[in-house]
């Protein structure tokens, strides 16, 4: 028997923290290529410290639904898992490239495929830009378009503003929209002033953050001028600076994210037949 | 008449004995022996037809053996045979009163398991809900997942086992995989760590290991200990961890040989380590302990400072909604708090006019 298990961060105050999480490993089994799917969380339960004992298989995929490698990639959910031989080279990562490296957890009798953070897959670089189909409902958007990729910055970490400056590299490189940045929300080049970053007249606006919360849904939006106060909301597009911005909120609340676990997954070893396929196919808006 | 369930055991014994809950089977080079000794039976030397016979005329224990025999986890099945009490009843007692259907707690759940054309189904429901018929039925475990999010009130629930489960809902008819799965969206992880507990297996973290491995933002618990000391976690003990606050029952100390005075609980399942919410709070309190304390003076009345202790009760026991809007004999009443800020905040809402930082 094979189980994925999504680890995310979770929240004691707010409950929509845990919702992409829970809709993406409900995509995820719906397509019963895993015998089990769970979840487990920092700040919820099932805790990290908790959830493999609750599993009867004995192969499990462990993703962390978490943007960038870091802290909390490297040392707590392994530490809290009790991956207790994990030691970061076996990643052997330049910060975005951390793949899977297998394990065995003190507590249960099992093996633990411990993979790398959801938020660096290249698979992700699809979902920023099927994130900006979404909020645009246009699935040829592009032409005529800018993308801004927002992130957190560095503050703790160097690798969070190494995988926002990834992905739209990639997407730069696709050549699909006729300008892309990566922003920041507290480092230089700043989402504040995303107008003047863009010759285009419509830009895309994708926060690289795996729930909404205070960052998508108060800070940035109000930083970005697109409304005075979060409370009273915005429009999409909304102008600011005669530029027409499509914000689009968190990335992670993107139904497609579920694609990227199984493709963390399958890259581990995991069996996950046609799945893939199936996910990219059934997540596009409008889908039966 | 061979039953599929009989058919099923003469097939099984073939293979290697059988034994289960009062019934015991084997087969030896083309004879069957069959066993049931509460049931005064007990025959060698059977041909397949009279064996079939036999078990057919004791069909509950051949079905009893049928349904532990299906293919499921360890945890879960002694979760199961516990909520029948299994190993403690009797096939006959057991029969008669899961027809009528048996109940158990499991924090604030009430799981009961029937027989239903000789079947067992569960029904999950809010322990205060029994008898209700007023509920909204639910057959897919996952949706236990947001039924529990929020309390009756519509408040976000951070501690799946906080004693604020939401009524109103029922899972009538669920299969004993069904069950577990349900139970687990509801209390995650409590039947592998109950299981653990009654294999002796239980891994117990003290707070002193708990805390110790916290790192980032949590590190700083760590200085919250000083020396021999432990009162400091039994009040967060108190606080956090008391029954009225967490179906859990607390298994965790301060250390392997220094145990809290507090009281673990009455709760089925086990807590085998500080959660996160304990840790979150405890990095609060680490920071609000560091400050020395000081004296100082205020003056109220005797009803007054009285007052002031019930507002803290009042709110400590999650009592200060329910006080009514017009009953002044409250001290913890809002009209009659509002009253004493009126006359003993002064501007800056010092009490009694007294300012926080004292001047030297």
């Amino acid at each position: 028997m094979q189980a994925l298990v999504v680890v995310a961060h979770g929240s004691h105050l707010n409950p929509d923290s845990s919702t992409p999480t829970y809709r993406h490993a409900d995509t995820v089994r719906e397509t019963g290529v895993f015998d089990e799917v769970a979840t487990a969380f920092w700040k919820e339960e099932p805790s990290f410290r908790e959830v493999l004992r609750t599993l009867e298989s004995e192969t499990v995929y462990v993703v962390p639904l978490f943007i960038s490698e870091g802290y909390f990639t490297e040392q707590v959910i392994p530490r809290e898992l009790r991956l207790e031989s994990f030691d970061v080279e076996q990643w052997d990562s330049d910060g975005t490239s951390a793949s899977s490296t297998t394990l065995e957890a003190s507590d249960v009798d099992k093996t633990i495929h411990y993979c790398g953070p959801a938020g660096t897959h290249d698979a992700m670089t699809d979902v920023i830009v099927r994130r900006a189909e979404s909020v645009t409902d246009n699935g040829d958007v592009g032409d005529g378009f800018g993308l801004a990729v927002v992130g957190h910055g560095t503050e703790r970490n160097e690798n969070s503003a190494k995988a926002i400056r990834y992905h739209a590299d990639r997407i730069r490189d696709s050549g699909r929209f006729d300008e892309v940045r990566d922003l920041y929300m507290d480092e230089e080049p700043e989402v504040d002033d995303v107008s003047d970053h863009f010759e285009t007249d419509d830009v895309v606006v994708v926060p690289l953050f795996v729930a909404d919360g205070y960052h998508t849904q108060e800070d940035i939006p109000e930083d970005m001028g697109l409304t005075d106060d979060y409370r009273t909301g915005w429009e999409t597009p909304a102008e600011v600076d005669s530029t027409r911005i499509w914000y689009a909120g968190a990335v992670g609340t993107e139904p497609l994210m579920a694609d990227v676990l199984l493709e963390r997954a399958r890259d581990a070893g995991a069996d996950v037949g046609s799945a893939v396929e199936q996910v990219r196919r059934d997540t596009r808006a409008g889908a039966d | 008449m061979t039953t599929p369930a009989v058919a099923r055991l003469s097939s099984a014994v073939r293979e290697e004995p059988v034994a289960c809950d009062g019934l015991h089977a084997e087969y030896d080079e083309d004879s069957y022996r069959l066993a049931i000794p509460e049931a005064g039976v007990e025959r060698e030397t059977l041909t397949e037809s009279e064996f079939e016979t036999l078990a057919a005329d004791h069909e509950r224990y051949v079905q009893n053996w049928a349904y532990w025999n299906e293919d499921r986890a360890d945890a879960d099945e002694a979760f199961l045979r516990w909520l029948e009490a299994a190993d403690e009843t009797a096939i006959p007692d057991r029969y008669e009163s899961l027809r009528a259907g048996t109940a158990r707690s499991w924090g604030e759940l009430r799981i009961e398991v029937r027989l239903v054309d000789g079947k067992r189904r569960y029904e999950i429901r809010h322990t205060d809900d029994a008898g209700r018929t007023d509920l909204d039925r639910h057959d897919e475990p996952l949706d236990a997942r947001s039924l529990v999010t929020e309390d009756d009130d519509g408040r976000y629930r951070p501690l799946k086992t906080a004693p604020s489960l939401p009524h109103g809902w029922v899972f009538p008819d669920l299969t004993g995989r069904a069950c577990v799965e349900t139970v687990e969206y509801v209390y995650p992880a409590t039947v592998a760590n109950w299981y653990l507990e009654r294999q002796g297996e239980l891994d117990v973290d003290h707070w002193e290991a708990t805390i110790g491995r916290q790192s980032g933002i949590y590190g700083v618990v760590q200085t919250w200990n000083r020396g021999d000391s432990y009162e400091h976690v039994n009040w967060v003990a108190e606080a956090c961890c008391a029954d009225s606050q967490c179906v859990k029952r607390r298994e965790w100390e301060y250390d392997d040989e220094t145990e809290l005075d507090v009281p673990g609980g009455d709760g089925a399942f086990p807590c085998r380590e500080p959660c996160s919410l304990v840790i979150a709070a405890a990095r609060k309190w680490t920071r609000l302990e560091g400050e020395q304390e000081q004296r100082y003076e205020f003056t109220l009345t005797p009803s007054e400072k009285e007052q002031v202790e019930e507002i803290i009760d009042a709110v400590a026991d999650g009592r200060a909604a329910e006080i009514r809007e017009a009953d002044t004999a409250d001290p913890a009443n809002r009209y009659r708090a509002r009253y004493l800020r009126a006359k003993r905040f002064d501007e800056d809402d010092n009490l009694s006019g007294t300012p926080t930082e004292t001047s030297e």
